[in-house]
């Protein structure tokens, strides 16, 4: 691989224009992790940059260093050829460094305007610098076609809008590099496109961009160079037109890794699972899952695809016992379950029901717990882990031990805290935790949210497994790609309510696309035989 | 990401907090200089009052009890992410119901009254910390708030029914009526005496045991039934509690509950075994004491022991010390203790840190040593 290191190095040095980030054997160590090791880089001027790598590789921390929220133990950054000591967000922008973040900076109740000037208003008095802002604002958006109203309160404005004021903010400070840090993981395609065409009239105008993701299509779809990161080191530089999604995630994760999961036909049997005109109301009451009705039956995986925050969220927690269903009705091989009426998380369980929520640190376990602690979440009360009265910690023990090696978490020590495990290890714990149950009916939330991709290919293997046992599997996720290749059937939700079902095989990303952004099925069909 | 090594348990809870225990000393040994007193010669009357001789023994456990009681009772709620810090009124209100029991029940005869008396207690003081307990359960009042509002409640109701109800005719004093004899808990050195044993007499009486079996039933209960369980998990994260089934209303009383119960326990050893009455302000800030003890033994059972008995010490030495040095008043005397609970307690973290930071660095020079 290092013939390859060293691809792009050789060419920026002789010619005249700088590159507009370089970064020279940068290296960070966090106690005894070494985050970063001795990483070169160069951003050439003009283009679109990507970073790709698993969770843990480093791109954060380097990204972190490159804004100065972090200071790197040794390397040095040159922007523009000249050497920079960048010690906090302040040096990095006198630089003509943006950041948008992976969650947003904003303050919901200002309006766009306010948002932008926050931190720069130039004086003692508002007034002045508010009228020169607007100016200013209006320029940059006929400048990059970012067609927002700079008078709209940020918290009426959608995901995708948002995301645009962050770059607006950037922008207004001067930004030359603008670095994006997973920007599309809270966005429909279609948002995602409209942001990659924003890129793309950036880097026409002649900024530079940096952009971090874990999605290889994106990195296909919109950069011209792309650097890929494993276990802290950079370890390959390649062109974009002269690589493909499969070279860079064996790149990434060290050896060949299957794209596409391989898996038969779903053979239906009974219905396990019968959702009636289920309504879920959330704690301010607001309704977020509205009359929805669909089943699961044995033996196949029904996916609900949607933007996040659509009810889905509201909706696996209501059909795992955590919120009340305030009309409707939910029945579990015939039998009433509707939630709310002394029917609890725990009476779920009892009935057949394992849940792997889709917030893992929130919901899913006890961080401040150790492993085998947290391996009895929600089971406390089974017979098997308990003797004379008490807890019984050797078996408690020994049956974490089987979960680990049978999900391979590493490193298999029930006694660690729960905490020291990365987040991939900390999913495959709760997921065996749920599976290893072998329960009727699997509800599982974002299943690979934070994890490896060699890891998610063992995990999808694991929940397809799972539906060739005979059991039904409810999968939700904001992950199209994972939706598509694990349903059988696909559901998309938009505004709390199912707005259509599209079997798995004719799926396309294009028709969820437009129906997770509320079009009529049977219009996205139309519109995707326009196209 | 994990930046540090972990602190192994030793220095977790052994070396940091005598760390954090001697900088107190210290600092307290230079107010002792600067009203012209000689530190060393405070420390050592300090050391020989609690320990000295088989009498200060006595009294520093007697005082040790309490402690245990109330650092007890925080530690349990807190293990549920409750801060409790009614620990006083529970004790003052548990001490009505022993008082009650032993006053209209005397014909009782004494092994019966043992029980009655412990379950008078514990049913005073469960239901004093259940009010709070079921507002913040079900109203979600605060429960700092609403303790405190119960110990001033407490404070005053009581001043009420001593001066109005428990007052014996024609007495000045706001103070129950004597217990009778054949009911007060045996004090150790009776105890030992009918054992042949020849021991100096002090307070320290039977409630001393019972402190030693609250504390590993506590261990027992935390850490080895599911109810324990629950309660942390109630505690460490509210919402996986849900998720697994675990309604955290339902476990935040009973953890306040359990807490009231164990600071009802310090008025057996004030009423039923050393006061033999039921006195105003008998709970004389253990209950607030109680929440340093705890955290400087990290709500654990074993490290409460440890610091109950070094407040124990602080107390019962502090009062020899007034004595012996008057110059040291006990005001003095409270200051020290003051700065104990701030530098053991408040500043508990102060240090970690470095520590931290250290023993880290020492580890990785160790490991990679070890890997050459």
């Amino acid at each position: 691989m290092s013939d390859t290191m060293h691809q792009m190095h050789g060419t920026g040095e002789t010619g005249a224009v700088q590159p507009a980030i370089e970064l020279r054997g940068i290296d960070k160590r966090f106690g005894a992790v070494h985050a970063n090791k001795e990483i070169d880089l160069k951003v050439e001027k003009g283009t679109i940059h990507g970073i790709v790598g698993e969770n843990g590789a480093g791109k954060s921390t380097l990204m972190s260093i490159l804004y100065g929220f972090y200071q790197a133990d040794g390397g040095t950054i040159h922007v523009d050829g000249k050497l920079c000591d960048i010690k906090g967000s302040e040096d990095a922008i006198a630089v003509g460094i943006g950041m948008v973040h992976q969650h947003f900076m904003l303050v919901e109740t200002f309006s766009v305007l306010e948002n932008v000037i926050l931190g720069v208003e130039g004086g003692a008095v508002l007034r002045d610098g508010v009228d020169r802002a607007r100016e200013e604002l209006e320029r940059l958006e006929r400048e990059y076609s970012l067609d927002i109203d700079p008078d709209a309160i940020v918290g009426d404005l959608s995901v995708g809008l948002q995301q645009r004021v962050e770059i607006l903010k950037a922008l207004y400070r001067g930004a030359e590099i603008l670095i994006l840090d997973e920007p599309t993981g809270v966005l429909t395609p279609q948002e995602a496109d409209h942001l990659f065409r924003i890129l793309e009239t950036l880097k026409e105008q002649g900024k530079t961009v940096v952009l971090i993701t874990h999605k290889l299509r994106e990195i296909m779809a919109a950069t011209d160079n792309v650097s890929v990161m494993r276990q802290g080191a950079m370890v390959a530089h390649r062109k974009t037109a002269e690589t493909n999604p499969e070279e860079l995630s064996e790149i990434m994760v060290g050896r060949k890794v299957l794209l596409h999961l391989e898996k038969g036909e779903a053979n239906p049997a009974a219905t396990v699972l019968k959702v009636d005109n289920l309504c879920v109301d959330n704690e301010q009451g607001v309704r977020k899952v509205k009359n929805v009705t669909f089943n699961v039956r044995a033996g196949e995986i029904v996916g609900i695809a949607g933007v996040s925050g659509n009810g889905q969220s509201e909706l696996l927690e209501a059909l795992g016992g955590i919120r009340s269903a305030s009309e409707g009705s939910v029945e579990l091989n015939g039998q009433d379950v509707t939630p709310g009426k002394g029917v609890d998380a725990a009476e779920l369980r009892r009935r057949g029901v394992a849940h792997v929520p889709e917030d893992r640190h929130r919901m899913a376990m006890v961080t401040a717990f150790s492993a085998k602690e947290a391996a009895i979440l929600g089971y406390e009360d089974d017979p098997a882990y308990q003797k004379g009265g008490l807890l019984d910690w050797q078996a408690i023990s020994d049956a974490t031990a089987k979960m680990m090696s049978e999900f391979d978490v590493r490193p298999d020590n029930p006694d660690l805290k729960a905490a020291n495990f990365s987040g991939g290890n900390q999913q495959k714990l709760v997921l065996a935790r749920e599976i290893m149950r072998d329960p009727e009916l699997l509800l599982v939330g974002q299943p690979t949210r934070g994890v490896d991709i060699g890891a998610i290919e063992f995990i999808h293997k694991r929940i397809v497994a799972m539906r060739d046992t005979g059991k039904a599997v409810l999968l939700v996720s904001v992950e199209l790609d994972e939706i598509m290749s694990l349903a059988d059937r696909i559901l998309v939700m938009c505004d709390g309510a199912i707005i259509g079902e599209v079997p798995a095989a004719q799926a396309t990303e294009r028709v969820l696309g437009l129906m997770m952004a509320g079009v009529d099925p049977s219009e996205a069909k139309a519109a995707e035989g326009q196209a | 990401m994990s930046t540090t090594v972990q602190l192994p348990r030793w220095i977790d809870v052994g070396a940091l907090p005598l760390l954090n225990l001697l900088l107190a000393l210290v600092v307290s040994g230079l107010v002792v200089l600067a009203i012209g007193e000689n530190p060393a010669e405070v420390v050592e009357i300090l050391l020989y009052g609690a320990f000295g001789y088989e009498e200060a023994w006595g009294y520093t456990l007697y005082y040790t009890t309490n402690f245990i009681f109330t650092g007890l009772a925080f530690a349990v709620a807190f293990h549920c992410g409750l801060f409790n810090i009614g620990a006083e009124g529970q004790a003052y209100v548990g001490g009505l119901g022993v008082t009650i029991a032993a006053l209209y029940l005397d014909f009782l005869p004494f092994p019966i009254m043992l029980i009655v008396s412990m379950l008078a207690a514990m049913i005073f003081g469960a239901a004093w910390a259940y009010i709070p307990a079921y507002l913040q359960a079900r109203r979600g009042s605060h429960v700092v708030i609403t303790t405190i509002m119960f110990n001033f409640i407490a404070s005053s109701l009581m001043v009420y029914l001593l001066v109005n109800v428990f007052r014996p005719q024609g007495s000045m004093s706001p103070e129950s009526e004597q217990i009778a004899d054949h009911l007060r808990l045996p004090f150790i050195h009776d105890m030992a005496a009918s054992f042949g044993i020849e021991m100096a007499s002090s307070p320290l009486n039977l409630s001393f045991v019972y402190a030693i079996a609250a504390s590993i039933l506590i261990w027992m209960f935390i850490w080895h039934t599911r109810w324990g369980y629950a309660i942390r998990t109630v505690g460490a994260n509210a919402v996986a509690a849900t998720y697994a089934g675990l309604e955290p209303g339902r476990y935040i009383i009973i953890a306040m509950m359990i807490s009231g119960v164990l600071s009802s326990f310090m008025a057996l050893n004030e009423v039923m075994g050393v006061q033999h009455r039921l006195l105003i302000d008998f709970t004389a800030g253990y209950g607030f004491v109680g929440i340093a003890v705890a955290l400087m033994g990290r709500n654990h059972p074993f490290g409460i022991f440890l610091a109950a008995l070094l407040f124990g010490m602080l107390y019962q030495g502090g009062a020899e010390l007034s004595f012996e040095i008057p110059t040291i008043s006990n005001d003095m005397v409270v200051v020290i203790q003051g700065l104990v609970i701030l530098f053991t307690g408040a500043m508990e973290h102060m240090f970690r840190p470095r520590v931290t930071k250290i023993y880290t660095a020492w580890r990785l020079r160790r490991d990679a040593q070890e890997a050459a």
